[in-house]
């Protein structure tokens, strides 16, 4: 009887719990809903300008019509394309440079200032000399894509390095381990969280140093995209770009999110 | 012919603005199948003097001798057990239990079954597989002494092994590793603060003294109570006797160095 008791308050729980995620989604639906509708509105009634913010149904046809005669893929491959390879070249970096601190106190005590300049520095302000240094096209832009990411990954992950309790390392020691294979064993899998947990701000970081990179570059991607739109006026074009950056971004950002689901579940077990 | 040998062991800790003398004057002999413990006050560089056995840190001056030889890292000889059990959570308990082999590259077949045998031995059976977040504090310290125990160390150096237990929890392991270590004849050195744990599970007590750490006095545990299991030991006259006198002495040794 008490059991059965229990389990009715429990099932009550389930249900709240089902209710409330519920009610957050329609709330969810309701503002997207919302505000594309107020936008196409005010648009149609000249509320707001509509050469200057275009309208929803504006957008989604020049999208449509430009997807249709290929003209928008190019841009957005050669965007995902920089992005992806931003991002993947920075956090490696980044690792890379966060190890190499760690092996060595005396090269962590020299890089010291210049990490602290580098950290400090708005990185897409290198944006011209990375294009004149390695022309304008989209190596610059992977630079940026990069450059953004390396700095900070390194000083997070090499104090996630430091951070790691001693004595795994003792335990480790005490049986005869080399300085290589106390990182291997234990500094590396036990700082593991802190990494992918850098992918997810490098992902958002490198869409900042390719975008303006486009920008500044102006050839092609959905950066350029804005940058024409805008000066030829064309701020239907502008938010397309905008849109679609917004969905690809989130789009990334989950799957980053899925890769770290499935990398703290399979743990390089070394 | 002594298994360990510490001669005149002094050891410094620097820091930017200042250095202190974590040891001094520290000189005594274990024969084999002995087991010792360094009884103080925290701060008298107890574990020190483990981690200067070990091989984990170089003393400023003295010398370490294992049968009779100078040795600068006799860590093939040693197995130090830490006062948490500090199993990786991201590996199983056989892959912990492992890990010293693989670390010496000796990691085979035999091993898994001896690793296997040794849980059984400690009271863990069907724990292999399992990652240490799902045993209990008792349970992960007992793989911890399969871990150490595995590479079939000489000496087992025992860092407040108990420490982080609970009082019953705490009880049962001690009986467990002072007979798993006579059954395996190992030599043993145990740094406590607990007076009871030093008796009840040791031949002899160093008892030491903090700033410099140096050693006060050495106690012999009667030879009625030293093969005694610990928690019988626990029960006996003697142990009282012996409670009350390095009590005393630790006592004194307070006394001696409040005044500063």
């Amino acid at each position: 009887m008490k059991n059965s008791s229990d389990y009715q308050l429990f099932s009550a729980y389930q249900k709240q719990l089902k209710t409330e995620k519920k009610i957050v989604l329609i709330w969810q639906c309701l503002l997207l809903i919302g505000f594309f509708s107020l936008w196409e509105l005010s648009s149609r009634l000249y509320w707001i300008d509509p050469l200057l913010f275009s309208s929803p149904s504006r957008i989604i046809n020049l999208v449509l019509e430009r997807f249709a005669n290929g003209t928008m893929w190019t841009h957005l491959q050669i965007t995902m394309f920089e992005t992806i390879l931003g991002f993947i070249i920075g956090t490696l970096l980044g690792i890379v440079l966060a190890i190499m601190l760690w092996a060595s106190e005396r090269f962590s005590n020299i890089m010291d200032p210049y990490l602290v300049i580098m950290n400090a520095m708005p990185k897409v302000a290198l944006g011209p000399i990375f294009i004149v240094a390695l022309g304008p096209g989209y190596i610059s832009i992977i630079a940026m894509g990069a450059i953004i990411s390396i700095i900070i990954t390194t000083l997070v992950v090499y104090s996630a390095f430091r951070e790691i309790d001693p004595n795994y390392r003792k335990v480790l020691l005490s049986f005869g381990a080399t300085k290589w294979q106390c990182f291997h064993k234990a500094v590396f899998p036990a700082s593991l969280p802190v990494m992918i947990s850098t992918l997810k701000v490098n992902v958002g970081l490198s869409w900042v140093g390719v975008i303006v990179g486009e920008f500044l570059v102006s050839k092609q991607g959905l950066g350029y995209l804005i940058v024409y739109g805008f000066q030829v006026f064309d701020f239907t074009l502008v938010m397309a770009s905008l849109l679609l950056i917004a969905i690809i971004a989130a789009v990334m950002y989950k799957l980053v999110e899925q890769l770290e689901k499935w990398l703290i579940r399979h743990r390089i077990d070394s | 012919m002594s298994l360990l040998t510490l001669s005149n062991i002094a050891h410094l800790y620097f820091s930017k603005n200042t250095y202190t003398k974590a040891l001094d004057q520290i000189s005594f002999q274990v024969k084999k199948g002995e087991f010792i413990s360094l009884l103080g006050p925290s701060g008298c560089g107890k574990s020190t003097i483990l981690s200067i056995i070990a091989g984990l840190i170089q003393p400023t001056s003295g010398e370490v001798l294992v049968n009779e030889a100078s040795t600068n890292t006799s860590n093939q000889l040693t197995g130090y057990m830490l006062q948490q059990d500090y199993l990786f959570p991201w590996k199983t308990v056989l892959d912990n239990i492992l890990l010293g082999p693989q670390i010496r590259k000796q990691q085979n077949a035999s091993m898994r079954e001896r690793a296997n045998q040794l849980l059984e031995e400690v009271g863990l059976p069907n724990v292999a597989d399992l990652y240490p977040h799902s045993l209990s504090g008792g349970m992960r310290q007992r793989a911890a002494l399969v871990r150490t125990l595995i590479t079939e160390p000489e000496i087992l150096l025992l860092d407040e092994p108990f420490s982080a237990l609970d009082y019953q929890t705490k009880l049962k392991l001690e009986d467990l590793v002072f007979k798993m270590l006579r059954t395996y004849h190992k030599t043993a050195i145990l740094v406590t603060h607990d007076i009871g744990e030093a008796i009840s599970m040791s031949d002899r007590i160093i008892v030491m003294r903090a700033n410099p750490g140096t050693i006060a006095k050495i106690f012999d545990v009667p030879i009625e109570i030293r093969n005694e299991i610990p928690f019988l030991v626990r029960r006996h006259q003697k142990y009282d006797l012996l409670f009350d006198k390095i009590w005393n002495e630790l006592n004194q040794q307070e006394a001696k160095s409040a005044p500063e």
